[in-house]
């Protein structure tokens, strides 16, 4: 059975048609990319995986059952946008998570936050972007999740942030779980994918795995993703 | 060490060669035991997807085999590793000798100047 099965989804706002006919699927155990320009549908078809909007058309089923309580309760999410209350102190906000998440590993968030030299007495809203960032990533990570779902993880990282947001996903999810990563920023991140999806105008275009891919076409993933979609 | 990687290549494909590389120079040593796939993965800084697939090439070659639930091993045939450094050294050869003779050079003056480096 499919961790993820996204049967002939579609979405629309106010007679727009954002999602055409969307089928995706993905098994346990991968780091995938939803690459797509700006607008693509990426960031919507994150949040109807999440049960934050309902479909028009079509279905979504996590682990053979529709989305919905139970589905939230595996997938650890990384919005594109903050949620955190940031008077909060970074201590807070790990006994908030650990109140409200089963599968969160308190101990292996303290353990990445020392590994980042971060006082958990300081408030979020003290600390650099970068540094929220970071913060919320290793809260997402903590989780023992089937999915990992994260929303343009390195908008406006730094390059070292970035490498460090990397490494952080490497070496924190296990063979069991996937990660799904939306991305415009395409050659920073194509190193660590097993497979692709790219997105384009509400539709799938592609769905392929990453060597694969670069092997067929002689190109790194970012090239072959300009050439498809030159703007 | 820091890991490059060309993102127009496959990336297994990248390990392997790597890999090859710490085989013929002895990092890893005939029967001697590897590192798991998660820290290989970790010391690359790459999917450990992707290193399964380049180790399980390097299987396919026989320049590594699994014992059973216990991981994976350098082969013991030294002669197998020998003759992947043979090709290695052949083809640094040729590429010396083809980047000379582009300089208008032969191969008994090439090697001549070989004999002068340290």
């Amino acid at each position: 059975m499919e961790l993820v099965e996204i049967k002939h989804l579609s979405k629309s706002f106010d007679n727009k048609e954002i999602l055409k006919d969307v089928n995706i699927s993905i098994s346990s155990g991968k780091i995938v990319g939803l690459l797509g320009k700006n607008g693509a549908g990426k960031t919507t078809i994150i949040k109807l995986i999440n049960d934050l909007l309902t479909p028009t058309s079509g279905e979504i089923l996590i682990k053979g059952k529709k989305v919905g309580v139970e589905s939230k309760k595996i997938i650890s999410y990384l919005p594109e946008r903050t949620y955190l209350n940031k008077q909060m102190k970074v201590s807070e906000v790990i006994s908030y998570f650990k109140d409200f998440y089963d599968d969160f590993d308190d101990n292996k968030a303290l353990k990445l936050l020392e590994a980042l030299d971060l006082s958990v007495d300081q408030k979020l809203a003290k600390m650099s972007k970068g540094m929220q960032e970071k913060v919320q990533l290793v809260l997402v990570m903590s989780r023992n999740a089937d999915l990992y779902i994260l929303d343009e993880p390195l908008g406006g990282v730094d390059p070292a942030t970035r490498d460090y947001i990397l490494d952080t996903i490497l070496s924190n999810f296990n063979e069991d779980a996937s990660v799904i990563i939306s991305t415009h920023l395409i050659s920073d991140i194509e190193r660590i994918l097993d497979e692709v999806i790219f997105i384009d105008r509400g539709q799938v275009i592609l769905q392929s795995d990453a060597d694969t891919l670069r092997n067929k076409e002689k190109a790194s993933i970012d090239e072959i993703f300009r050439r498809m979609f030159r703007c | 060490m820091e890991f490059t990687f060309d993102n127009n290549l496959p990336i297994y494909i990248q390990l392997l060669e790597y890999m090859k590389i710490y085989l013929i120079s002895g990092v890893f040593k005939c029967g001697e035991k590897l590192p798991s796939v998660r820290d290989f993965a970790n010391t690359f800084k790459v999917n450990p997807n992707t290193m399964q697939k380049a180790l399980a090439e390097l299987e396919e070659m026989k320049l590594i085999y699994t014992e059973r639930t216990n991981g994976k091993y350098v082969t013991k045939d030294e002669e197998l590793i020998n003759k992947l450094k043979d090709e290695y050294a052949i083809a640094l050869a040729k590429s010396y000798f083809q980047g000379m003779k582009r300089i208008g050079l032969g191969k008994a003056d090439s090697i001549k100047y070989l004999e002068g480096i340290e």
